[in-house]
């Protein structure tokens, strides 16, 4: 096996190299990764908050959308946001495909997100939501003030999982023709047959983009954790 | 015998040494012979060159020709019986499987390229693919001039998407590019009309056509985009192996075996379907059987 870095300097033919090439591959995935990495926080704490509520309608919407968006498989979610979808509403065709992915992506974690934060609200004493209660606050009041701020700190570590899952999930991005970092891998070694090298490099970006959202999370936990509440055991 | 310079002595007397070698087998042909067995490397999706029927079954023009060179080493080696195997290959794999002796002989869609000459050796030339544009009947599109201000689909993973590119930076047209995951999908993305044109490999665009709901919807249009010259790999380094491959088909140019082989795969119904692909054989194919060699992509003019 002989080795070939020079690859990474030939011109693909369009009037860039590999390399570029490949930096703007690397852009393409953490801007999915990021964006759904929004869209999978914001509608997965709702849809966690839903599922906790006394309210019996808000529990069904929050579980019924758990178990729809966990229960298919990802790749076959992308294809029906790109394909299905599109081809019952015929207006939807003019959707980006950036879009679909971003949906796709951050529905399917939104599920996965919905059920750590449900499960961080429900590790609390139950005296907590009646004590806020108690002492007047809002149904609305007692989440923000009492239970999130500390169900948000016991489910950092999970979150932190699902975030660096989402950066490795966003490779099935290649299927609905994003230029991402598995879709630059698979079309450079079919062009410069230098697989072995093209690969090593892919995996390399994935690894130290996966392990900067652990650093970020592991600095954010150690910055918002509260000496003597739950979650701060260190 | 004045003007045979002294090199030509030389090189004379390592053909007949080589030769004399040879009857001590080594490599790949002293492999097969000494376990009764060869691998043939094949796809399960490439158009009539090479697919499956599922069930372990491999068909196609290039799986059968395989088979044949298989039986022809056999009788080479005066061997009574010759376990022929099959290993599906993929695009990514496919030239690891061959240098570490997975697979003898891989005979699928393997373009024979200057990169590749690096690491695998080619037999002869057996089929010269044409990438072509399939578009719809009704698009109006014909030919790449055609294409400015539309979407253009493609595959992952092929050389046509470097081929449209280059096309894209010498033409200064703007078109936009969806790549489908495999075949299937690009042309799932000509069909719903996502994409206006699917630039592939011309029996591939031949093949899926004949497929569709209503063959007729679809045209394969236009001027040959780039020329790739197809043909079975083994590996570097084994003359005698690459000798009894390349005389193999050579005979059966000859014997006019392969031109029937063509005719049975791309001409007349086949399976599983019954449909017919209906590509004649090129003039660019007839040229390479005609002269057979083993000349990479680069050494054709892109026309």
């Amino acid at each position: 096996m002989s080795w070939d870095w020079q690859v990474f300097f030939q011109d693909t033919g369009g009037g860039q190299t590999y390399f570029n090439w490949m930096m703007s591959a690397w852009g393409w995935t953490l801007l999915v990764s990021a964006c759904s990495l929004v869209v999978a926080l914001v509608v997965g704490s709702l849809m966690g908050v839903l599922r906790t509520t006394p309210v019996k309608a808000f529990v069904w919407i929050g579980n019924a959308w758990t178990e729809l968006f966990r229960n298919i498989p990802l790749l076959v979610q992308i294809f029906l946001w790109y394909h299905v979808i599109p081809s019952m509403f015929k207006s939807l065709q003019q959707v980006p495909d950036f879009i679909a992915v971003v949906v796709a992506l951050g529905f399917f974690t939104s599920a996965r997100i919905a059920e750590q934060v449900k499960a961080g609200i429900l590790a609390l004493p139950r005296g907590q939501r009646y004590a806020g209660l108690a002492v007047g606050l809002t149904l609305p009041q007692t989440y923000r003030y009492v239970l999130l701020p500390m169900a948000f700190r016991i489910v950092i570590p999970p979150l932190t999982s699902e975030s660096m899952n989402i950066v490795k999930n966003s490779s099935v991005a290649f299927a609905v023709s994003i230029s991402e970092l598995t879709f630059f891998a698979m079309q450079a070694q079919e062009e410069t047959s230098r697989g072995v090298e093209i690969y090593l490099a892919v995996t390399f970006l994935y690894f130290i983009s996966a392990f900067a959202v652990n650093r970020v999370a592991a600095f954010i936990e150690k910055r918002v954790r509260v000496p003597g509440m739950i979650g701060s055991a260190k | 015998m004045k003007f045979l310079p002294k090199t030509g002595f030389v090189l004379l007397a390592a053909l007949f040494a080589m030769t004399a070698h040879g009857q001590q087998l080594t490599g790949t042909l002293k492999k097969i012979k000494d376990s009764g067995s060869i691998t043939l490397g094949t796809r399960e999706s490439s158009g009539a060159l090479a697919y499956t029927l599922g069930d372990g079954k491999y068909v196609g023009f290039h799986t059968e020709m395989a088979e044949k060179i298989a039986s022809d080493i056999q009788k080479q080696l005066g061997i009574s019986q010759l376990a022929v195997k099959f290993q599906p290959v993929t695009s990514q794999n496919r030239i690891p499987l061959v240098q570490n002796g997975t697979v003898d002989l891989e005979c699928g869609s393997t373009t024979n390229n200057a990169a590749r000459q690096k690491d695998v050796a080619f037999a002869v030339t057996t089929y010269v693919e044409e990438v072509r544009i399939l578009t719809k009947a009704n698009s109006g599109i014909t030919g790449i001039a055609g294409l400015n201000g539309k979407t253009v689909a493609t595959t992952t993973g092929t050389t046509s998407v470097q081929t449209l590119r280059k096309n894209r930076r010498a033409s200064g047209m703007d078109f936009k590019e969806v790549f489908g995951k495999d075949h299937a999908d690009s042309f799932l993305l000509l069909e719903s009309g996502r994409a206006d044109a699917f630039v592939m490999d011309g029996q591939i665009l031949a093949g899926l056509a004949s497929k569709a709901k209503n063959p007729a919807d679809f045209k394969i249009v236009g001027e040959v985009l780039s020329v790739e010259p197809l043909a079975c790999m083994m590996r570097k380094d084994d003359p005698a192996f690459q000798k009894a491959v390349d005389d193999s088909i050579k005979a059966m140019i000859k014997s006019g075996q392969l031109a029937k082989m063509y005719d049975k795969w791309f001409m007349q119904p086949i399976p599983p379907a019954n449909t017919k692909v209906g590509l004649p054989l090129s003039d660019a194919t007839k040229q390479a059987w005609a002269n057979p060699n083993s000349k990479p992509m680069e050494e054709y003019a892109i026309p």
